[in-house]
């Protein structure tokens, strides 16, 4: 029996079962609505204790990283991330979770070497590539206002 | 003594035999349905170690144990162990095992480290290299996934086609006898098959092509195959589930 990759490739997927997706798109987007909706709420009661909106804002954000931090740190955040996949990763939550869950799972190894190192190796590429997007987005707009 | 028989076929006609063998698993393991046959099931999978790496190898340490006991051995009588599990320099091994003072071999075979170990402490008997030989593999679901996956805690979801890694320790001592009792008879050890699967969370068709390109006749019945780099061990009666670790 001989078989080239392709069609390997070929009966691989043919037995692969496919994931859900419909019901994680559903998943994703009542979960990921829900804890807009929760920043929302927050926003609005930082906004009626007096904060102005940028201030509120702010909160908002370190509140929600806050809550994330202590799910992730009582292993909580990855059992309501299984339900609901991209509605936890796109919000600001996901991000706090990809910080927090190497600095957990590395402790082992040591405070500097373990936690310190190893803190970014998930979400490191998001601020290599986010900060260096941001450098050529100024390029672009510096050169579009030399026009003006 | 060891004699290439076929193309990829090896016997080993002193026909080395299984003396003992004992499994140490983690909870979920445990709670299968192979959970009666286990010698020793942890209730936390962290085995009340501060590491994952340090359960794993006390894991092996607990199965080398139970496998010497239940042989009525002493880590004395035996004159090599080969030993591997899935992490890095196979410190789950070489931690978990030093105690015992036996000469030792560190492999890496991922899935088929139990197969290589059976195959070289077979070889070591027949040779006579070695009067008993223990063959020892584990992994653990947690020390794998930081080895190879993401932290943990780290959310996000598996694909349906993602795999769980065993979290348990099995080991076999090996060597000559009287007795009527299981024993490796010849072995093949299978090549590399790369069918350019390149999803980490697709395991298993990443390790089944090597099933689909090379298939020696089985001589007996009860043949036991471990997937990864084919290696068949026949003439291997005992019951599969005490070897699948």
């Amino acid at each position: 029996m001989n078989i080239t990759k392709k069609d390997y490739d070929k009966m691989t997927k043919k037995a692969s079962p496919p994931s859900p997706k419909i019901k994680n798109s559903l998943c994703a987007f009542f979960f990921g609505g829900a804890v807009c909706t929760f920043g929302q709420l927050l926003l609005n009661v930082y906004m009626n204790l007096g904060a102005d909106k940028d201030t509120a804002k702010t909160l908002v954000s370190v509140t929600l990283i806050f809550i994330t931090a202590v799910l992730t740190a009582f292993h909580l955040y990855d059992k309501y991330a299984k339900v609901a996949g991209a509605g936890s990763l796109v919000p600001i939550t996901g991000f706090a979770n990809a910080m927090v869950s190497p600095s957990v799972e590395f402790k082992a190894e040591g405070q500097i070497l373990g936690i310190g190192v190893k803190m970014f190796t998930v979400a490191g590429p998001v601020i290599v590539y986010g900060t260096f997007a941001s450098v050529v987005y100024g390029v672009v707009l510096w050169i579009i206002s030399t026009f003006k | 003594m060891p004699e290439r028989i076929g193309k990829y076929t090896v016997a080993t006609p002193s026909h080395p035999k299984i003396l003992s063998y004992a499994a140490a698993v983690g909870k979920k393991e445990g709670d299968g349905p192979l959970g009666a046959q286990f010698d020793y099931i942890a209730e936390d999978t962290t085995l009340g170690q501060p590491s994952w790496e340090r359960a794993e190898s006390l894991l092996q340490k607990t199965a080398v144990q139970l496998a010497l006991k239940k042989g009525y051995l002493e880590p004395d009588d035996i004159d090599i162990m080969y030993a591997g599990d899935l992490l890095n320099q196979c410190i789950g091994s070489t931690f978990g095992l030093k105690d015992f003072g036996i000469p030792f071999v560190g492999l890496f075979g991922a899935c088929s480290t139990m197969a290589l170990s059976l195959i070289n402490a077979a070889l070591a008997v027949d040779s006579q290299a070695a009067n008993k030989a223990i063959a020892v593999t584990s992994s653990h679901f947690c020390s794998a996934e930081r080895q190879f996956r993401q932290p943990l805690d780290y959310g996000g979801q598996r694909t349906p086609t993602s795999q769980w890694t065993v979290t348990g320790s099995g080991a076999v001592c090996v060597g000559k006898s009287d007795e009527d009792c299981v024993y490796i008879e010849d072995y093949i050890i299978g090549k590399t098959v790369d069918m350019g699967i390149t999803d980490a969370n697709n395991m298993g068709a990443a390790m089944a092509p090597d099933d689909v390109k090379i298939r020696p006749y089985p001589r007996h019945e009860g043949m036991v195959f471990f997937y990864t780099q084919i290696q068949y061990l026949r003439g291997f009666r005992a019951l599969f589930k005490d070897f699948l670790m």
